[in-house]
């Protein structure tokens, strides 16, 4: 039979010899191991005050994006849900009206705009179809809830803070800044 | 006229001295399950408890206080008596061990001479092998009453591993006795402090080794931890058991291992002695509290070496340990004791 890996060891059968039955050169061996494991560095990470660092190609939390007026950027095509093999995008269009300028980047907008977390499984392909940057996954993740309607996020959850009036939550939204980009 | 002579305040200084021994091993039992669990965690590269307080130092009154708050479960198809006597015998004989092991020297107060020792019985050694030997009825009775088919079997291991291993130690210690001459404790501590006098270790190193080993067996602690085999057995002999019940089993495991660990000190290490050191030169109060303390540091040294045992190397198998008590240690005693007969008879 061929071998399934190239670290495989064939075991020993032979019986124990004198030396060996007696164990306890073997045991103290052993206790040099663990003894040498206690000034060993250890690899804990004391989660509420340390927390690992995300790695750079970490995709979290959706967020729809303002360009610098703090207009958003949505514009409904639905483009987004199209691509998303999990089916958690849902949308309804509008027509952007008189005196909405300062709100919508373009004359038509996202009136509702809803991704189910419980579906969604942050694979990105939603932030690559967006021909807008309207849609980008960011760096925190979804909090835990108590309901499964909780997680459906709507517009009020995914919208990014304006970045002109509420910096600091724009910040926020946006997540940690990426080691990479830095 | 009386007919009985009673010395009241004899019996208040041995009161008084029960009262702390026994709380002191309690207390240390208490912090040898954290020492258990931290040394675990630094053997195996993790940080161990250290929420609760500095250090982690709360964490055994938050266990202890864990197993008190929880339902205290009695099976109806248990023994119910014998159910409850169960834990309450294994923690007894543990305790009882505690009277014939000399903490100290003697120290004076209030114009009294008093020894730190609860009872100089001039069969000390003796007197611990019964109690040791009662120690197993805890388990046995705990795992019979359960009516749980894993506790019985359980329980039959430890009654017949006990049985094994108490064997060797026996053999193992004639043969310090046969150099010492003495069945007391204290005068076998006192034999070892005599300028002149090594410690017993040096005399009777195999038969140390047999003790150790068999002490190990004794306290069940792996890799003789047979009793308690969770893979096998679910959970051994005290599967049945909840609440505080369950704690005293688990506590008798930790008193257990350190009254073996003060007895191997005392006969094999001095006892309260300090090496390299003549105590005569101090006041005796304070020669006696650095007695003490040298006995503690000993008995700590070994439920270290306990401890990096139990996280060093897997549980034998069943025939393994039979294997090892009947047909290696008991030989190995003999050869041990015949061994030092012969050489006392040459020098006799």
């Amino acid at each position: 039979m061929e071998a399934l890996t190239t670290r495989a060891k064939e075991v020993s059968r032979k019986p124990m010899s004198f030396a060996e039955s007696l164990y306890i050169p073997n045991i103290l061996k052993g206790m040099f191991i663990t003894f040498g494991h206690m000034f060993k560095k250890q690899p804990t990470i004391r989660y509420p005050e340390q927390k690992r660092e995300f790695s750079p190609v970490f995709r979290g939390l959706h967020v729809l994006n303002r360009d610098e007026q703090g207009r958003e950027r949505c514009t409904a095509c639905g483009l987004c849900a199209v691509a998303c093999p999990a089916e958690a995008i849902t949308m309804e269009a509008a027509e952007r009206l008189e005196g909405e300028e300062n709100l919508y980047r373009e004359e038509k907008y996202a009136a509702r705009y809803e991704i189910n977390m419980l579906r969604c499984i942050f694979c990105g392909l939603c932030e690559e179809a967006c021909p807008k940057d309207a849609i980008y996954l960011s760096e925190t993740f979804a909090p835990a809830n108590y309901s499964r309607k909780g997680f459906i996020y709507s517009k009020e959850d995914l919208v990014i803070p304006n970045p002109l009036t509420d910096p600091e939550g724009y910040a926020k939204a946006k997540g940690a800044p990426r080691a990479i980009n830095n | 006229m009386t007919l009985l002579a009673i010395d009241w305040l004899l019996i208040i200084e041995k009161l008084v001295l029960i009262a702390i021994i026994v709380f002191a091993s309690l207390g240390i039992a208490l912090y040898t399950t954290f020492a258990e669990r931290k040394v675990a965690a630094v053997l195996q590269d993790r940080p161990g408890p250290e929420r609760a307080g500095p250090f982690g130092l709360f964490q055994p009154l938050a266990d202890g206080l864990k197993l008190i708050m929880k339902e205290e479960i009695i099976p109806t198809s248990s023994n119910k008596a014998l159910f409850i006597i169960g834990p309450g015998l294994a923690m007894t004989a543990a305790l009882m061990t505690c009277a014939v092991i000399p903490w100290g020297s003697t120290v004076e107060l209030f114009g009294r001479k008093m020894d730190l020792q609860i009872a100089d019985i001039n069969i000390g050694i003796l007197y611990v092998f019964g109690v040791v030997s009662l120690g197993v009825y805890g388990i046995m009775i705990g795992g019979w009453a359960s009516n749980n088919k894993f506790s019985l079997m359980a329980a039959l291991r430890g009654a017949s591993q006990a049985i094994s291993y108490e064997l060797a130690m026996g053999i193992a210690l004639i043969a310090l006795l046969m150099t010492t001459g003495s069945l007391s404790l204290k005068t076998i501590v006192d034999q070892q402090m005599q300028p002149g006098h090594l410690w017993n270790i040096a005399y009777q190193p195999l038969g140390f080794l047999l003790f150790f080993i068999c002490a190990m067996a004794e306290c069940n602690r792996t890799p003789f931890d047979l009793p308690e085999a969770e893979n096998e057995l679910n959970f051994g002999y005290h599967q049945e058991y909840s609440s505080m019940k369950l704690g005293f089993y688990l506590f008798a495991e930790y008193i257990n291992m350190i009254m073996s660990s003060a007895i191997m000190a005392s006969l094999y290490f001095g006892g309260y002695d300090i090496p390299f050191f003549n105590e005569s030169i101090l006041s005796p109060n304070i020669a006696a509290l650095v007695g003490v303390a040298a006995l503690l540091i000993k008995i700590i040294i070994f439920i270290f070496i306990f401890m990096w045992i139990r996280w060093t190397i897997p549980r034998f198998r069943y025939d393994q340990l039979m294997n090892l008590g009947w047909k290696s240690l008991i030989p190995l005693a003999l050869l041990n004791m015949l061994v030092t007969g012969a050489w006392i008879l040459y020098r006799g």
